[in-house]
């Protein structure tokens, strides 16, 4: 039915009024205190020396993690100002732990030992070859950089979760809900994310930059985690994976994840 | 064609107008005062030349085409050093640069953008070193 020139005038006035009325106010950003000097936020005085890679990519020898350990998580999560929401449904991660049939499915069977199987994984973004969440961006929000970092530009991420079904690792998280008063602790070095914005791990971009290594390999007691230049023979990561076999988490994906693991 | 409820619709209309065109007569004539900006931050009383990254008048006109530029160069070409027009180099950095010096935001940065209307999204994300220290 067409609306009568009575609604359609009511229907006006309201709009004109909506127009005037003053827009509802933010949620108040939740404050939080200073952050402890530690190892986690140090920093170079002077100018920035950046470390620099032909291709950063990422040892983890899994049998090295106690089990229940969390120290890569936390300090992740703490340096990205990564939310803790609190329920599956909108969990946010960088970097998790996971189960060995979970991580790699295709080479585990209920066989293995127990030694193996209670094993807790450290999972992130595999910063691949040929990511398939660079693919399907529309905005150009995720890129990879010629040294082998997939990142992502939040100022263009639209919020359209494409990346988060074409990644096959789950390496991706989006924010549902306003991220800020979920975040326990803020360190102000590094900016929050919003609603409607898709993260994930950077490989700590902004730690190279200034010259550090990524917090999650920082924060590790065992040195479970090596990172560095995958093109440099005599660099940490390459020694590592010279020690032994290692695989990688479904290559037959053509992917070319560049997170090796050692179990 | 008959207009009902003529001196109704009428009077509404003439009310509409002068309530939306009331900024324009109310304001004619009257220039409002720029805002007063505050500069005087313990590291600018600090510097020896209190000088911008780039000539003031400039950065006043064009702060925000310089921060997209920053944004660009830090994010997406890894870049976090800028040299000036003057041969100085500075890092890349809204939150560690920028507001190092104008530690003020509410009465440097918002002043301005209040008067001017603009509402910038830099702090949907971007966290201000004033409120969490």
């Amino acid at each position: 039915m067409a609306p009568t020139r009575r609604d359609f005038l009511k229907i006006a006035g309201f709009s004109a009024i909506s127009l005037a009325l003053p827009p509802l106010p933010s949620l108040a950003a939740a404050k939080a205190g200073m952050p402890s000097a530690s190892d986690l936020f140090a920093r170079s005085p002077g100018p920035l020396q950046p470390l620099k890679a032909k291709r950063w990519a990422m040892a983890v020898d899994a049998g090295k993690c106690p089990p229940g350990c969390r120290d890569c998580i936390a300090a992740c999560h703490r340096v990205h100002n990564v939310p803790a929401f609190g329920n599956p449904k909108d969990d946010v991660h960088w970097i998790g732990a996971e189960r060995v049939e979970d991580v790699f499915p295709a080479e585990t069977h209920p066989r293995l030992p127990e030694s193996i199987r209670a094993l807790s994984i450290p999972v992130l973004c595999n910063h691949c070859e040929n990511p398939p969440c660079v693919r399907v961006c529309p905005t150009q929000a995720t890129f990879k950089r010629a040294d082998g970092i997939v990142m992502m530009d939040y100022h263009r991420c639209i919020g359209c979760r494409f990346c988060m079904a074409a990644c096959p690792y789950g390496s991706r998280s989006m924010n549902y809900r306003d991220p800020r008063p979920f975040i326990p602790k803020l360190n102000p070095d590094f900016p929050t994310r919003t609603k409607g914005v898709v993260e994930k791990c950077n490989f700590c971009e902004e730690r190279l930059a200034r010259g550090v290594l990524p917090a999650c390999v920082v924060a590790c007691r065992e040195k479970a985690l090596t990172f560095g230049d995958l093109e440099d023979p005599g660099s940490d990561v390459r020694r590592v994976l010279e020690r032994g076999f290692s695989i990688r988490r479904r290559p037959e994906l053509g992917t070319g994840p560049q997170i090796y693991y050692r179990l | 064609m008959k207009l009902y409820n003529g001196g109704k619709i009428i009077a509404g209309i003439v009310v509409f107008l002068i309530a939306a065109t009331f900024p324009f007569w109310y304001g004619r004539g009257k220039a409002v005062r720029p805002p007063d900006l505050k500069l005087d931050t313990p590291v600018i009383q600090q510097l020896k030349e209190k000088l911008c990254v780039e000539p003031a008048p400039y950065m006043r006109a064009n702060h925000m085409k310089l921060l997209t530029v920053w944004r660009d160069a830090a994010v997406r070409e890894g870049n976090r050093s800028y040299t000036a027009i003057n041969g100085r180099v500075y890092t890349i950095s809204l939150t560690s640069t920028c507001l190092e010096c104008h530690s003020n935001k509410k009465q440097f940065c918002d002043r301005c953008h209040n008067y001017a209307g603009a509402k910038p999204a830099c702090w949907n994300c971007h966290i201000i070193p004033e409120e969490v220290r």
